[in-house]
């Protein structure tokens, strides 16, 4: 029985290999994409620049506080923030040429000079903002109150706007409705303020250096990535190969299964069903050539990977290779549960394409499942392209051990031997004979 | 060598082979003739052991095949009606798969190769792609794959469609060398001039049944009259013919006057032609031209179903 089965893997292996373009499909169109994945999903240890998102600022104040907050904005470093007036901005908004535009209005200095110390009416900026980019404006809505309110303080605690308003509100204190309590506590703090000032005063006079003015965010963020180890920095490739890799094998699977089809109205199926072949022999030889085809398109991928993005396996090697062991048997028991199933060789393959995009999607191939809403994420611990994606993830840019591969290996192996016998059960093996 | 009993096997409401026998002895001829959709390649393909019958038995050799995986498939080769052939391959590499599916080891699989190529015509040809081959050359290699284990019984089904004349006589030459060699053959086919050039037997087959089995001379046996004498005469309104008094010759089957013509059906043409064109003469009816027509498989099988082999 074994020189048929050889026989049989070996025609496979040299069909794959002789069709030049077939096998590019199969190793450059993955690379391709996974490059542009790996690109706008970090790249390889930050080296790509962030995008800034951009911003349009609408000053119809033109107050010293607006004019700070603007200045203050287009200095930020994940903004690109332009002028722009209140029609204009809502037009590049709705256009998508701006994602986020913001509107001081007039007299705003004054207002939320006059809101910093009492409980006057508050100012409003108003936001525009392109809706299909929520994530952008709550982003954009944080750093604007950090500026503003900085902005404001300066103005408030040392600037003429806030001096004035500074004296203005002790000579109108007494008159105040507010109770008598508090009217001392706020006499109290505007005289320090005023005292803080003439201290600020002396000491610009005298050449000294004057600390920052305002109030200041009373926190500095440190941030540090995660990853396999010190001073090893996060690949956004090592995901996108491993995904792209996920979604093409799983095409040689469907290719696989459509070739039985094939098969199947053509003369070669009853030729090989005429000769003394068990149907071990006919399904397991070409199960075996396309795990050895996915395999090989794995490493590839990740070769590719390795030599031009630095792409590296920080963790176990052996749970890596056990991954993609393990997933190119569950592509080839696809390939068979495919043939098993379908119908006509045409048919099928558009099926099992839909099939294999739902999958290589939930399962996080083209974006990480992190992004995915929690219920999602829940959903698709089902999905075998997940177990395989977490798995490479792992053991790859995560660098972690064989242990954390394990799982995903056993049931990616489990999967296979499912599909597998399903496929057997199933296979119409009279069809066409 | 090939043995096969009361055969039956339908799909959901269809029977497609309903209660098919037939015989086939070593170095015999065998013609499985009938209409598409008569039930011939199911018929085949129950034989090659790629179907389960209903009901009914296949004896190869005197055995009934056990399994996918009885060494007693090595007696058959199997010639589908669709080209059995991977067209990306070479020749050569096709023949070494399948020689390879039979367990043929790399000496004896490169004798029987280049055997198989050789009795085939395609000898010079071995290295290049199938997809570069013609029709006729396909066919020819299709046959060859199924020669490379040395089977007793060779299954043809329709090994001819679709290929010019000469690939046809070809492969034609082919079946009639492996006859002398002493291979048994079920040919099937619908088109009769094949079955009665090269099959000893034929059996002919209609909706799943054998309708007939016999040798061709049997099966001309079955008709009324099986051969037709047309004259063509100069005066048919000439006083005093009476056609009708053709009816006393022994081979006279049926006499018929059409305008100008007159129409004879006989049993055998050369021995009563002659008769009737001298009483003709005789007889002062002098005729412009003459023309026989000789029953065929065609007319056989009109006659046992009243339609037409390639309806």
């Amino acid at each position: 029985m074994l020189t048929p089965f050889l026989a049989l893997v070996r025609k496979d292996l040299k069909s794959f290999f002789a069709d030049r373009r077939a096998l590019l499909m199969s190793v450059a169109a993955p690379i391709a994409i996974a490059s542009f994945f790996g690109y706008i999903f970090g790249g390889s240890g930050g080296q790509t620049e962030t995008s800034r998102i951009p911003v349009l600022a609408a000053d119809q104040d033109g107050s010293a506080i607006s004019r700070e907050i603007v200045s203050r904005l287009a200095a930020d470093k994940f903004l690109e923030v332009k002028p722009s007036d209140l029609g204009q901005a809502r037009e590049a908004v709705r256009k998508g040429k701006a994602t986020v535009a913001f509107v001081i209005p007039k007299d705003f200095g004054a207002q939320a000079g006059r809101a910093f110390f009492s409980a006057g009416n508050k100012p409003e900026i108003k936001v525009l903002y392109d809706p299909s980019h929520g994530a952008e404006m709550s982003m954009v809505e944080g750093i604007l109150a950090g500026h503003v309110m900085e902005a404001v303080s300066k103005e408030m605690f040392s600037g003429p706007s806030g001096r004035q308003n500074v004296r203005e509100t002790l000579a109108q204190l007494d008159q105040s409705s507010m109770p008598q309590e508090e009217k001392e506590s706020l006499r109290d703090l505007l005289r320090a303020v005023e005292g803080w000032n003439a201290g600020q005063d002396a000491r610009k006079e005298s050449g000294q250096e004057v600390p920052r003015e305002g109030l200041t965010l009373p926190y500095q963020v440190s941030s540090e990535a995660v990853t396999s180890g010190s001073g090893i920095q996060y690949n956004g490739y090592a995901h996108s190969f491993g995904g792209m890799g996920i979604q093409f094998i799983l095409f040689v699977g469907i290719d696989v299964g459509v070739g039985l089809l094939l098969q199947r109205q053509r003369g070669v199926w009853k030729r090989l069903r005429a000769a003394p072949l068990s149907r071990t022999v006919l399904l397991g030889s070409r199960a075996t050539s396309a795990a050895v085809t996915s395999m090989f398109v794995l490493l590839v991928l990740f070769g590719f990977a390795r030599l031009v993005f630095g792409v590296r396996i920080q963790g176990s090697m052996a749970g890596f290779l056990g991954i993609c062991a393990a997933f190119s048997l569950m592509t080839a028991a696809f390939g068979l549960l495919v043939a098993a199933l379908g119908r006509t060789p045409e048919a099928t393959r558009g099926l099992s394409i839909l099939a294999t995009l739902f999958m290589v999607m939930l399962g996080g191939a083209w974006v990480p499942t992190f992004i995915f809403p929690q219920w999602l994420q829940k959903l698709t611990v089902v999905i075998p392209t997940r177990w395989a994606m977490d798995g490479l993830d792992a053991v790859t840019w995560r660098g972690l051990g064989f242990s954390s591969a394990a799982i995903p290996i056993a049931l990616l192996v489990g999967c296979a031997l499912l599909c597998g016998a399903l496929a057997v059960t199933r296979f119409r093996w009279e069809a066409g004979g | 060598m090939l043995e096969v009993t009361a055969l039956r096997k339908s799909y959901s409401n269809v029977v497609a082979v309903d209660g098919i026998s037939l015989r086939a002895g070593k170095g015999e001829t065998i013609g499985l003739l009938g209409p598409n959709g008569a039930g011939k390649t199911t018929t085949v393909s129950i034989i090659a052991g790629l179907l389960r019958p209903d009901s009914g038995e296949v004896l190869i050799a005197g055995r009934p095949l056990r399994g996918d995986t009885d060494p007693a498939k090595r007696n058959i080769g199997l010639v589908p009606q669709d080209i059995g052939l991977y067209d990306e391959m070479s020749a050569r590499e096709n023949l070494r798969l399948f020689a390879a599916l039979y367990g043929l080891n790399s000496t004896s699989r490169n004798r029987a190769i280049d055997g198989a190529l050789d009795l085939v015509g395609l000898a010079g040809r071995g290295k290049d792609k199938v997809m570069g081959f013609s029709g006729g050359m396909k066919r020819r290699l299709n046959l060859a794959a199924a020669l490379l284990h040395d089977p007793q019984l060779l299954l043809l089904d329709e090994p001819t469609v679709g290929v010019d004349p000469q690939s046809r006589n070809a492969i034609f030459d082919n079946l009639e060398t492996l006859r002398k060699r002493g291979k048994t053959l079920l040919y099937t086919t619908h088109y009769m001039e094949e079955a009665e050039r090269l099959c000893d037997r034929m059996v002919i087959i209609d909706h799943g049944k054998v309708i007939a089995d016999d040798t061709l001379q049997g099966l001309h046996r079955l008709l009324p009259a099986v051969n037709l004498l047309t004259v063509e005469l100069e005066d048919s309104k000439k006083e005093g013919f009476r056609p009708e008094e053709l009816r006393l010759f022994p081979g006279v089957q049926s006499v018929e006057m059409r305008g100008g013509t007159l129409k004879v059906g006989v049993r055998d043409l050369a021995a009563d032609s002659p008769g009737i064109l001298h009483w003709l003469v005789e007889h002062g009816h002098p005729f412009r031209h003459v023309a026989s027509e000789r029953a065929n498989l065609e007319t056989v099988f009109l006659t046992l179903t009243g339609r037409s082999l390639r309806d």
